[in-house]
């Protein structure tokens, strides 16, 4: 008998697998999908993370600039 | 000489039995539904962004389905519809369905929130907790209602897309609500006049079995005539239109019709000839809710009022 004779559960175990894998990639794929759209969109790139930083701040029309201290 | 056994007959499921528990045919409406519900809405959504969150929708709504299988489990095993299913089966265990259908929920709830707004996440929650706690746990088995108030599961998709676009409820996302809410009872009461299944064999008390089976033609009428107002007043908010009213009344008409005709019918009559009306009527709820939606797409297309 072959070493190498495939059981009928290998293949059910590899559709597993596979199918498994198009998943992972496909989510992989839409969540930079959805980055690219937000980001474009304006949406800002950080969170608040227990600070307040200019990063994180909403985009506002230019203002005019104040005077040098 | 020892011979090992092992696997002979092992559970051991493929990929699309993983697929089958979130009841693929289910989710067809509801991606169908919500994407109404998205596209009519009047908020401009990124193509992009609409895709997802449909996307999302059907996968919350499909790990609701692999809970109702985990639970069910007893019930499916027992029905001649439901014995192939991956669990009654043995390819899928119980609590590898639980936990796909819980993992999957909590996917589906982020990242609809990330991608569209957490209204509309909270509000798909609510729809799989509505799905798998108050219509699969507590009424399914309790009360010949259960298809009634189970069918607001079904009847959340078109809002959770409205909710995507606009962040919020309105006139336009209840009536979609009413629409599906009230079209359910007479689908699935039509259905089950002509699969003779053993409900009762399976403790689930469907009305067929608890009040009998002219109770259930009298139901059907009645939630015909519930049902055309509500199509119809959807045609008069700022998502309907000309075409939709003309479908939707000719619609409604033919459903009401439908309707009346399983109502007339004495049991020995529908036995001889087959359910042949009945059948009939389940195949125009069928094109009726589909159209309906379509409907609205095109009206959308064509202009609104």
């Amino acid at each position: 008998m072959p070493m190498r004779t495939e059981h009928e559960l290998h293949g059910r175990r590899r559709s597993r697998n596979v199918g498994l894998g198009l998943v992972l990639i496909g989510f992989v794929a839409l969540v930079f999908g959805l980055t690219v759209v937000k980001v474009r969109q304006g949406d800002l790139m950080e969170a608040f993370d227990h600070q307040p930083r200019i990063s994180e701040t909403p985009l506002t029309p230019a203002q005019p600039e104040e005077a040098a201290e | 000489m020892a011979e090992t056994q092992i696997y002979e007959g092992a559970p051991e499921a493929e990929f699309r039995d993983y697929v089958a528990l979130l009841k693929p045919r289910v989710m067809s409406l509801v991606v169908f539904t919500a994407f109404v519900g998205l596209f009519v809405a009047p908020v401009d959504v990124h193509p992009f962004i609409a895709f997802c969150a449909v996307l999302f929708i059907a996968l919350g709504g499909g790990a609701s389905g692999a809970l109702n299988m985990w639970y069910d489990a007893d019930i499916d095993a027992v029905m001649k519809r439901t014995q192939s299913r991956p669990i009654p089966a043995g390819r899928v265990q119980g609590n590898e369905a639980l936990a796909v259908g819980l993992t999957l929920s909590g996917f589906a709830v982020m990242m609809l929130g990330l991608a569209a707004n957490w209204f509309a996440a909270g509000f798909l929650a609510f729809t799989i907790f509505f799905y798998a706690v108050v219509y699969t746990m507590w009424l399914k088995r309790w009360t010949p209602q259960n298809i009634v108030i189970g069918g607001a599961a079904g009847a959340f998709p078109p809002m959770i897309g409205w909710a995507c676009a606009t962040g919020g409820i309105s006139i336009e996302s209840l009536l979609m609500f009413a629409v599906i809410f009230f079209w359910t009872p007479p689908h699935f009461w039509a259905l089950a006049l002509f699969m003779k299944e053993d409900y009762h064999k399976a403790g689930v008390p469907m009305l067929t079995v608890t009040h009998g089976r002219a109770a259930t033609r009298r139901h059907i009428f009645a939630y015909t005539l519930v049902l055309a107002p509500f199509s119809i007043w959807l045609g008069l908010t700022s998502i309907g239109g000309p075409i939709y009213l003309a479908v939707s009344v000719v619609l409604n008409l033919l459903f009401i019709m439908g309707g009346w005709n399983v109502l007339r019918r004495d049991e020995d009559v529908a036995v001889a000839d087959g359910y042949a009306v009945e059948r009939r009527v389940f195949k125009l709820s069928l094109y009726y809710l589909f159209l309906h939606f379509m409907a609205l797409l095109v009206q959308h297309w064509a202009g609104a009022w």
